[in-house]
């Protein structure tokens, strides 16, 4: 907690505002009694990855989902190039946990089902959907069902969806947890260079100390019951490293150090 | 199974209890069970009769128009109690308790709301087979993976697109699990139907053969009966096979 609440306004005010891709404004979210999130505000720059960090029951898939506008806010707003959330929309796209596929369908289906439910044409969304197949590694899988791929080409699935709807905001809700370890660090290693690539803003749900530190640009970590921005880190020295030797080097395991520190008391 | 090594056939076993059925009969232990030869060779000389091929027809017909009936009501009311809270409150208590019921006590009542033709004995078969179809249809809405719903919602579907591109197909492994059950009820319908409203179709031979001791025509029937009840839960229980994956995969 070396850096509470004021400094995160000091980030707010030098951060010009449209470098700015989603502003989120004092949101609060209760279920019923309980209170989910508190006057919560967040700025999410524009190209950049920014990882949610938080021990489980801080409320971070809460914050994503009400980004997506899959959930509303009991109060304050969310901003997304300026324009206020009231719904999903195109400028947004979400790859899940659990990957969501329909297994009826096959894999160009799938990864083209973002731009089916936009009545793009059928020739015209294959072509893209098979672009994007191959950008993250399925070429040859196009015809295959979900139930005969690995978790991991499965998850590869859900994030060629979410690129091939060309949203300017992708969102992703721990999408690596549910692969397993030598695929999660492949899969860590591409994101890299996707963010690197696609000029997207990227706002990652995370558990994972290593996994947040490794991917991020910038850290925001969650303190739950009820849920604020305790602390916002920038690993900024990382990026400019190479991704095969972060893993060892003195600053990622020194923010690692400092994030566990500050993690720990909040951990049953 | 496996036998001395040799791999059997699926239902070998009824080839043993067929073999039991002719010794028995033969004994002569009750004029009730004549030999599995005799009940053969007397299916062979009914199945070509005009009195037969009426009575498979009206039966076929009667069940065919119950189970289109159950099915075309069933699955859409089954999928809205599954979406609408307030809807699922009203008819919910209603569906169980028929699904529980005796539906034949209620057949006389049928016999006086839709006299003794062919239409009471549809809304019997009917009657059969929808409770276990809206109750499947509504449990395979209500098992959506909630990811799936929330992926429809993020990329913009609309309701009827959300509807027939996702929800339907979601559902399907439990809508067909239901419609099977609900055929094997409307057999059970379609007969008592038979025998207790307007003695016609197979309800009418069983009826006539029974009451004159045809004990050997009786099973010729029972056993055709059986045969299609049979035939018609296996295809279905493949066609569910078919989807089965689905619901390894939600």
């Amino acid at each position: 907690m070396a850096m509470p609440q004021t400094d995160l306004s000091l980030v707010e005010t030098a951060g010009a505002a449209p470098q700015m891709a989603v502003r989120v404004r004092g949101v609060s979210k209760t279920y019923g009694s309980v209170e989910a999130l508190r006057n919560l505000s967040l700025d999410f720059p524009r190209g950049q990855l920014t990882s949610l960090l938080g021990p489980s029951g801080c409320g971070k898939t809460t914050l994503l989902k009400i980004i997506a506008g899959l959930l509303e806010p009991t109060a304050g707003e969310v901003e997304v190039n300026g324009h206020p959330v009231t719904g999903p929309g195109p400028d947004r796209a979400f790859v899940f946990q659990d990957f969501a596929l329909l297994p009826w369908a096959t894999v160009l289906r799938n990864v083209a089902f973002g731009l089916e439910l936009r009545g793009v044409a059928r020739s015209e969304r294959e072509a893209i959907a098979e672009k994007y197949i191959a950008k993250v590694g399925l070429s040859g899988f196009e015809k295959s069902y979900p139930h005969e791929l690995s978790g991991g080409m499965r998850q590869r699935v859900g994030l060629a969806r979410a690129l091939a709807v060309d949203a300017e905001v992708l969102l992703m809700d721990e999408p690596f947890s549910a692969v397993d370890e030598q695929t999660r660090r492949k899969f860590q290693e591409d994101l890299l260079e996707l963010v690197a690539q696609e000029r997207k803003t990227f706002i990652f749900v995370t558990h994972s100390i290593e996994e947040a530190v490794y991917v991020s640009d910038q850290i925001a970590i969650l303190l739950p019951r009820p849920s604020r921005v305790s602390e916002i880190i920038r690993p900024e020295g990382l990026r400019t490293k190479d991704v095969a030797n972060i893993r060892r080097d003195s600053e990622y395991l020194d923010i690692v150090d400092r994030i566990w520190a500050s993690l720990r008391s909040y951990v049953e | 199974m496996k036998i001395f090594g040799v791999r059997l056939p699926g239902m070998s076993s009824l080839i043993l209890w067929g073999l039991l059925w002719e010794l028995v009969g033969r004994t002569g232990f009750s004029f009730f069970l004549p030999p599995l030869s005799e009940v053969i060779a007397t299916l062979y000389e009914i199945i070509g009769t005009a009195a037969f091929q009426k009575a498979l027809f009206e039966t076929a017909y009667a069940f065919l128009a119950g189970v289109f009936f159950a099915v075309v009501i069933g699955i859409p009311v089954g999928i809205l109690m599954g979406k609408s809270r307030l809807i699922d409150e009203l008819l919910l208590p209603w569906v169980n308790i028929f699904l529980s019921a005796p539906l034949t006590a209620l057949v006389p009542v049928l016999m006086v709301l839709f006299g003794f033709g062919m239409k009471a004995i549809v809304i019997t078969t009917t009657l059969f087979a929808i409770w276990i179809i809206i109750l499947n249809a509504r449990a395979g809405v209500q098992g959506i993976n909630r990811s799936l719903v929330e992926m429809a919602r993020s990329f913009g579907a609309r309701p009827w697109d959300a509807f027939t591109k996702v929800y339907f197909w979601a559902a399907l492994p439990e809508i067909l699990g239901g419609v099977r059950i609900g055929v094997i009820r409307a057999v059970k319908g379609v007969i008592i139907g038979q025998l207790l409203i307007s003695i016609v179709g197979f309800g009418a031979l069983f009826e006539l053969y029974s009451a004159n001791f045809l004990m050997a025509h009786f099973w010729a029937v029972l056993i055709v009966l059986f045969a299609l009840a049979f035939t018609l839960a296996e295809f279905l229980a493949w066609l569910e096979r078919k989807v089965a994956y689905y619901a390894a995969a939600r």
